[in-house]
């Protein structure tokens, strides 16, 4: 018996208190406390991990000791345990938020949370596509009713209509990744990420049959051409639901886009190029979006497709610093996108707009807010002293090392659109004195609903976004911690021989 | 070649059918898709062993391979479970004005005034704090606009805007 028996508790545990917590449904206090706990819980077992994979270590366990091949096997090694680590973080800070603002006050948000929690410790331990796809769709569901919980009960158009762009879509990957699975069992005859070890680089039919199910996974981290249906869905529902699904969903996907090109192709540099030219026209095409969007949240979630593409430049180039700094971007994109979206939530849920042309000459300053907003920003911008800086500066040194002049080009000239698309929220959502009309001028309408009548943000609800800017900020300074841990766990991608070791 | 022709005619009919406008059609296409996807599923486990893998003697060059099978009955549950919840989805908001239907210029859902109106009158267990943020928030447009039915949130203030000094 070793401690990586315990994995699969990462997964049951979660569900089973949401059982619970669905039960007990009317006790909002009692629920609250389960939900925070087992969060807890799950991010201490998280840093465990983190440690105990620290030294490149992979530790696999077979559910119920059966055969690999037939057993549900889990495994951690130092790259799902980091990005287990940061998801789980980001969840409680969302969960705060959203308890904060009255999105977490519905019964329905605690048992749907943590089935979420555990479908996604589940898409990061499994070691087996078709669990795989299982996981995801664990995740999947309760986000659906995430989705509509926030406009509970109106039942109108606008309530759902967002949903049903998520729900097709998603239906759509999930059908496409499961053709994908069913392929790769026909022509490898098995499923199992240790048995499929590159299985791609050697047979031409594993490679055809596995690219439907990255194709899949591109589809749901979003990459360009198939980005739309995320700028349009995200901003539907509430701020705090949005700032959590930024932290889970796509990056799951590019995870597993990660693990299975590394496992199974194991990097094979003859579709390299694929990757450089997706990912580089999803980080220009997605930062274009976001110059024609009025609403905060749509320019925000255009700016993460166009973050996708920096995070997965990191697998095209398949190098040692390309995946360390794609590694390491994707730990600092979570954190930084889930700031942005929890400050102007913040903003959205006093002012019940995040519409710039609404908010224009509407809001008072918000010192707090501005604070994490400008931290966050900067840092997705890619400005020292933050994390971004030292992410984007490694991927582009890779990038350069890797002979992608091209690539590296364009995430430079993409930094300086993102930082001139934050500024223009930061202008109007967060120092409204330099972006709306004079204080006392009549601004929404002939009332007279000045700025110094204009309801205050309350002050602890900065404090969710101030706690993701001080994380971003110590990232940056102690990049060589974050560097180093996003190194151990490219040397795991590089070097696959100790995970599929663990899984036989 | 028969297993093959069926997935692929079921396919393309799914595809056609998704590419309708009409949502239900495009659910129905989602029913005939993961048909397609199933019936690839099971055609992946090899067809010609049909003996039932149950029992302790078996053959192993007869019986049928067990594990596509349970892909398949995953897969059922969890494409049922969607386009049911797909349906309800495609029901909601049904009354509400058509031009949403587009998707791409939808009025702003949370400064909606019937929208927040309904609300207030439909629910009572909604988080008690986005109840009132959105109150809040559409009380100084509700004086003007009420008159002028769902959509005038956007379009209202946009004269407003153009007199205010800047």
């Amino acid at each position: 018996m070793t401690l990586a028996t315990l994995l699969p508790l990462m997964v049951a545990v979660p569900i089973a208190v949401g059982g619970l917590t669905m039960l007990l449904q009317r006790w909002l206090v009692v629920t609250t406390t389960l939900l925070m706990l087992t969060l807890t819980g799950g991010l201490a077992a998280a840093i465990a991990m983190v440690v105990m994979t620290a030294d490149g270590s992979v530790h696999a366990h077979h559910l119920g000791l059966f055969e690999a091949g037939f057993a549900i096997a889990f495994a951690v090694d130092a790259f799902s345990a980091l990005v287990m680590t940061v998801a789980l973080f980001l969840t409680l800070v969302s969960c705060v938020f959203a308890l904060q603002v009255g999105t977490g006050r519905d019964p329905l948000f605690a048992p749907l949370v943590l089935v979420l929690m555990g479908g996604v410790n589940g898409a990061l331990l499994t070691a087996d596509i078709f669990n795989m796809f299982v996981f995801i769709e664990v995740m999947l569901l309760p986000s659906y009713g995430l989705l509509v919980l926030a406009k509970r009960g109106r039942g109108t158009l606008t309530s759902v209509i967002g949903s049903r762009l998520y729900v097709t879509v998603n239906l759509f990957i999930s059908t496409l990744f499961l053709a994908g699975v069913g392929l790769v069992y026909g022509v490898a005859g098995t499923v199992n990420l240790g048995q499929l070890a590159g299985a791609a680089q050697e047979d031409p039919l594993v490679a055809a049959a596995m690219a439907v199910v990255l194709f899949a996974l591109m589809m749901k981290a979003s990459v360009v051409p198939v980005h739309g249906w995320l700028a349009r869905s995200y901003p539907s529902t509430s701020p705090a639901i949005t700032a959590m699904f930024s932290a889970l969903h796509t990056k799951v996907a590019i995870y597993a886009i990660y693990r299975l090109y590394a496992v199974v192709f194991e990097g094979d540099s003859r579709f390299l190029w694929i990757g450089l030219v997706l990912f580089s026209a999803t980080m220009l095409i997605g930062v274009l979006g976001a110059v024609g969007e009025k609403r905060m949240r749509s320019i925000l979630a255009f700016h993460m497709v166009s973050q996708i593409g920096y995070i997965l430049l990191g697998v095209a180039l398949f190098t040692h610093a390309g995946l360390t700094a794609g590694i390491a971007y994707l730990l600092h994109h979570m954190i930084v996108k889930s700031g942005l979206f929890l400050s102007v939530g913040a903003i959205e849920h006093t002012h019940g707009s995040d519409t710039l042309e609404d908010l224009r000459g509407r809001l008072r300053a918000e010192p707090l807010l501005a604070i994490a907003f400008a931290a966050t920003a900067m840092s997705l911008a890619g400005l020292p002293p933050f994390s971004g800086f030292i992410a984007k500066f490694s991927l582009i040194l890779a990038s350069i090392e890797a002979g992608a002049i091209v690539a590296a080009v364009v995430a430079l000239i993409v930094s300086l659109i993102t930082l001139q698309s934050m500024l223009k929220i930061f202008n109007i959502g967060f120092a409204p004195t330099v972006a709306g009309p004079d204080p006392g001028t009549p601004a929404a309408g002939d009332d007279d609903h000045s700025r110094s009548e204009a309801p205050r943000v309350p002050r602890t609800w900065a404090i969710p976004a101030l706690a993701l800017a001080a994380c971003t900020l110590g990232l940056g300074l102690g990049a060589e911690g974050l560097l180093s841990l996003a190194g151990v766990a490219a040397d795991g991608l590089l070097d696959i021989s100790a995970y599929v070791e663990a899984l036989r | 070649m028969m297993l093959a022709l069926s997935v692929g005619l079921l396919l393309g009919g799914a595809t056609f059918l998704m590419l309708q406008r009409d949502r239900f059609r495009v659910i129905l296409g989602f029913v005939i898709l993961s048909h397609g996807v199933n019936l690839l599923l099971f055609a992946t486990g090899g067809t010609l062993q049909r003996a039932e893998p149950i029992g302790g003697d078996l053959d192993p060059s007869a019986t049928a391979d067990p594990l596509p099978q349970a892909f398949v009955l995953t897969a059922i549950v969890i494409s049922f479970a969607i386009t049911i919840y797909m349906l309800v989805l495609a029901v909601t908001g049904k009354a509400d004005p058509p031009e949403d239907d587009h998707g791409a210029r939808l009025p702003r859902s949370e400064d909606d005034p019937a929208a927040t109106s309904d609300e207030s009158a439909a629910t009572t267990d909604d988080g008690p704090g986005a109840t009132g943020d959105a109150d809040r928030a559409a009380a100084p447009r509700t004086d003007q606009d009420i008159e002028g039915g769902t959509d005038a949130a956007g379009p209202g203030e946009h004269p407003e805007e153009e007199v205010s000094p800047r």
